[in-house]
C-alpha cells in the first residue's frame, strides 16, 4: 500500500525536470509552461501520499529519513511553486525539480519503517515543529540554488565569458532578490521551527535544549542565517558573498537533515524514533 | 498572376554603381506613374536603401516585366549594360518572394540582424501606396513581409545580441540590474560611443543622467544637451554614490578612479552594484576594480571581444530565420496560386445568375398573379438550386490549386461550364 502515490509523483518530478532541462537547452516558451503543470501535478501526487501516510498511521510522516525526504520534496515543490508564481525565475525549476526527484526517489529507496513509531511523533506540537523546519529547509534550499545560480552568472559577467549561461540565466539583480525573499521566508520558518521543538521538548523531556547533535547543526545554519540577514538589513550585504553566506548555510542544512539519521546518539536521530 | 524582382544589392554590385542607379529613382510620384503606364505591370514597389536597389512588379506577363525593370535600369548612361548584367539579378514568384522576406527580416543585410532595413522597406511601401501602385497582391505580400520581419526577430535571436560596441554595453547592464528603468547614468568625458550610449541607456528607461567634465562649462554644456545634470571631474569621487552606471572616456592618461576609492564607495553605498564602462584609450578606470564585488567593469576591449561573440550567434541564428522565411515563402505561393482559381469562381457564379434571370423572366407569364412574398421565394428557390450545384465545383477548384496541374484542372472546369464561349478550340469538335 505504502507508495502508492509515490512513483506516480517521482515521475512526474523527473517529468517537469526533463521540461526544464528542455528550456534551459531550447529557451522554448513552451516548456516552461509545461514544466510548471506537471510540476503542480506532482505537488498534488505528493499531497495525496502525503495524506495517505497521515490515514494509514495517523501521524505526520518524519519517521524515518525515507519519510522525512517525502515531507522534504513536498515542502521543496510547494515552496518552488510559491516563489514561481510570485517572483518568476524560470531556470530554477532546471535545478529544484531534478531535486525534489532525488528527494522522492530517496524515500522510495530507503527501507520503511521497521515497527511502530514512537508515540511522542503524535503529537500535534511535534508536528507544528516538524511542519515549519521543514517548509524553513526547502525556502532555504531554493536560496541556495538560487545563489548557485547567481555564483554561475557573476562568474560569467566577471570573468567576460559569454557562454551557454550567460544568455539563459536571470540578471544578478533578480538572482539576488530571489536570495533575499527565500531567505526572509525560510529564516522565520525555522526560527519557528526551532522554538516550536524547544518548547515540546520542555514540555516532553523537561529542558529546552539538549545539545543534541541536530540541534547544534541547526544553531550553526541558524547563525549563519542570522549574520547574513542581519548584514543584509544593516550594511546592504549582497550578491557574491550572500551567496557564499547562503550556500554554506545550505551545506551545514544538509550535514544536518542527512548527517543526523547517522549519528545514532542523539534524540533527534530516526532510529531512536522506532521501537523495537 | 507573377511576381518579378529586379535590383542590385551590396553583394553584386559596387557602391559607385548603385549610387547611379539610385539617381534613376529620382521621385516616387514620377517614377511609379512611368511604371504603371507600362501595360505588363499590374503593380510596382521600389525600395533604396544604403546597400540595395530594388524594384518588386506585380504582373500577368513576367517576361516583358523583367525586360521593362531592366530596360529602366539600363537607363543610366553611364553605367556600361556588361557590368549591369554582372551585377543585376532577377527573381521570380517564390524567389522573388523568399528575397524580400530576407531583405526585410535582415538576413541579406551587410550586418545581419539590423533593424533599420524593416523600417526603410517600410517608407518604400508608404510611398507606394500613396502613389496608388500597390494592389491586393503587393498590398497582402508587403504586409506579410512585416509580419515575416516581425516573427523572425521575435522567434530568433537574430536581433537579440547587441553588434555594437554600445548598445552591448546597454545588455550587459541589463544582465546586471534588469530591469535599467529608474537607475542613474554618469557620463565622465564625452565622445561619439559614449553619446550614443547614452542614447541606447535613455532608450532603456535610464532616469537620471549625471555628466562630469574637466571643465564645468563643457560639463554644463553636455547636460544640457542630454537632459542631465552637470558636476566637474574633481567631485567625482563625491559623486560615487548616486550612480548605477558609470560610462568614462576621457583618456586622461592615468586613472580616474582607483580600485581603493571604489572599495571605499562601495561601502557608503551599502554594496548597490555599480557598472563601469571604460571606453577611454588610454584607460580612466584602474582595472582592479573589477574584483571588487558588485562591481563590473568593462574596458573597449571587453565589449569588441562581446560584439565579435554576438556577430557569431546572430549567424548561428540567422540559420533558423531562414527556415522560417523558406516556411512562410510557401505560405504565401500558396495563396498566390488560389488567387487563379478566383476569376473562374466568379464566372461560374455570374453564369448561374443570369441563367436564374433568365428562366424566372420566362416563367412569370405562366404563373399568374402572385404577391411580392411568392415573388420572393420563388428567387431564393432558383438561387439555392443553383448555389447547391455549384458548391461542390467550387470546393474543388479552391481544394486542388495545389495540385501539380492546377492549370489543366482549370482549363477543364472552364470548359465543362463553358465559361468561355467564344474560345476557338470549342467542345463540339471533341465531342
Amino acid at each position: 500500500m505504502s507508495g502508492l502515490f509515490l512513483y506516480p509523483a517521482l515521475l512526474a518530478c523527473l517529468a517537469a525536470g526533463a521540461l526544464w532541462l528542455g528550456f534551459l537547452l531550447a529557451q522554448r516558451e513552451w516548456l516552461c509552461r509545461a514544466g510548471v503543470w506537471v510540476m503542480g501535478l506532482s505537488l498534488v501526487l505528493l499531497t495525496l501520499e502525503l495524506a495517505a501516510v497521515l490515514f494509514r498511521a495517523g501521524r505526520l510522516p518524519g519517521a524515518n529519513l525515507g519519510e522525512a525526504l517525502l515531507l522534504f520534496a513536498w515542502a521543496l515543490v510547494a515552496a518552488f511553486l510559491f516563489f514561481y508564481w510570485r517572483y518568476p525565475i524560470k531556470v530554477l525549476g532546471a535545478l529544484a525539480a531534478p531535486l525534489a526527484a532525488v528527494a522522492v526517489s530517496g524515500s522510495l529507496i530507503l527501507p520503511s519503517q521497521t515497527g511502530t513509531a514512537s508515540p511522542l511523533l503524535e503529537s500535534f506540537w511535534l508536528s507544528i515543529h516538524i511542519v515549519l523546519a521543514v517548509l524553513g529547509n526547502a525556502a532555504l534550499t531554493l536560496a541556495g540554488l538560487g545563489s548557485i545560480l547567481y555564483l554561475i552568472q557573476e562568474r560569467q559577467l566577471k570573468g567576460k565569458r559569454f557562454g551557454f549561461f550567460y544568455h539563459r540565466l536571470p540578471s544578478l539583480e533578480q538572482l539576488d532578490a530571489l536570495n533575499y525573499r527565500c531567505l526572509t521566508l525560510g529564516f522565520p520558518l525555522l526560527t519557528g521551527g526551532i522554538i516550536s521543538g524547544s518548547l515540546y521538548a520542555q514540555y516532553t523531556l523537561g529542558r529546552l535544549w539538549s545539545w543534541d547533535p541536530k540541534e547544534v547543526l541547526t544553531l550553526a545554519a541558524w547563525l549563519v542565517y542570522a549574520v547574513l540577514l542581519h548584514e543584509r538589513l544593516a550594511v546592504g550585504w549582497r550578491g557574491r558573498r550572500a551567496a557564499l553566506l547562503t550556500l554554506s548555510g545550505l551545506v551545514l542544512l544538509v550535514v544536518t537533515f542527512i548527517g543526523a539519521h547517522l549519528w545514532a546518539a542523539g534524540y533527534h536521530s530516526f532510529s531512536s524514533f522506532a521501537q523495537p | 498572376m507573377n511576381l518579378v524582382l529586379v535590383g542590385v544589392n551590396h553583394k553584386t554590385a559596387a557602391v559607385d554603381l548603385r549610387e547611379k542607379l539610385v539617381s534613376l529613382f529620382p521621385e516616387p510620384q514620377a517614377v511609379y506613374r512611368r511604371f504603371l503606364e507600362a501595360p505588363e505591370v499590374q503593380e510596382a514597389v521600389y525600395y533604396l536603401t544604403c546597400n540595395r536597389v530594388e524594384v518588386l512588379v506585380a504582373t500577368e506577363s513576367p517576361e516583358p516585366a523583367v525586360s521593362c525593370c531592366q530596360a529602366w535600369f539600363a537607363a543610366h548612361p553611364e553605367v556600361p549594360p556588361e557590368r549591369l548584367r554582372e551585377s543585376l539579378y532577377v527573381r521570380r514568384d517564390r524567389e522573388a518572394v523568399r528575397h524580400l522576406f530576407r531583405v526585410a527580416a535582415s538576413l541579406d543585410a551587410l550586418v545581419v540582424g539590423e533593424p533599420q532595413i524593416l523600417g526603410q522597406v517600410k517608407e518604400a511601401y508608404r510611398q507606394a501606396a500613396r502613389c496608388r501602385a500597390t494592389g491586393p497582391i503587393l498590398n497582402r505580400l508587403l504586409h506579410k513581409t512585416f509580419s515575416v520581419a516581425k516573427r523572425v526577430r521575435r522567434e530568433t535571436g537574430i536581433g537579440d545580441h547587441a553588434v555594437s560596441v554600445s548598445y552591448a554595453a546597454v545588455m550587459l547592464g541589463r544582465k546586471i540590474f534588469g530591469d535599467l528603468a529608474g537607475k542613474t547614468a554618469l557620463l565622465v568625458g564625452a565622445g561619439e560611443m559614449a553619446e550614443l550610449a547614452v542614447e541606447h541607456l535613455k532608450g532603456q528607461g535610464v532616469a537620471r543622467l549625471i555628466v562630469a567634465n574637466r571643465t564645468l562649462e563643457r560639463a554644463v554644456t553636455l547636460a544640457r544637451r542630454f537632459g542631465g545634470e552637470a558636476v566637474s571631474l574633481e567631485e567625482l569621487e563625491a559623486q560615487l554614490l548616486a550612480p548605477d552606471i558609470i560610462i568614462s572616456s576621457t583618456g586622461a592618461g592615468d586613472y580616474l578612479l582607483t580600485a581603493e576609492q571604489v572599495r571605499a564607495a562601495m561601502r557608503r553605498r551599502k554594496h548597490r552594484p555599480l557598472f563601469l564602462i571604460d571606453i577611454a584609450v588610454p584607460r580612466d578606470l584602474d582595472p582592479r576594480i573589477n574584483d571588487l564585488d558588485n562591481v563590473f567593469l568593462y574596458n573597449i576591449d571587453d565589449l569588441k571581444e562581446v560584439v565579435e561573440q554576438n556577430r557569431e550567434r546572430r549567424r548561428a541564428e540567422a540559420a533558423r530565420a531562414e527556415g522560417l522565411v523558406a516556411e512562410e515563402t510557401a505560405k504565401f505561393i500558396d495563396w498566390l496560386q488560389t488567387l487563379a482559381v478566383y476569376p473562374t469562381i466568379i464566372s461560374l457564379r455570374e453564369k448561374a445568375g443570369r441563367i436564374c434571370e433568365a428562366e424566372l423572366k420566362k416563367t412569370w407569364p405562366h404563373l399568374g398573379p402572385l404577391t411580392p412574398e411568392q415573388e420572393q421565394s420563388l428567387k431564393i428557390l432558383t438561387q439555392s438550386v443553383t448555389q447547391k450545384l455549384l458548391h461542390d465545383p467550387i470546393i474543388f477548384l479552391k481544394r486542388n490549386h495545389r495540385r501539380k496541374r492546377p492549370h489543366q484542372e482549370l482549363d477543364l472546369v472552364r470548359r465543362l461550364f463553358n465559361l468561355d464561349p467564344d474560345r476557338q478550340d470549342e467542345p463540339g469538335r471533341q465531342g
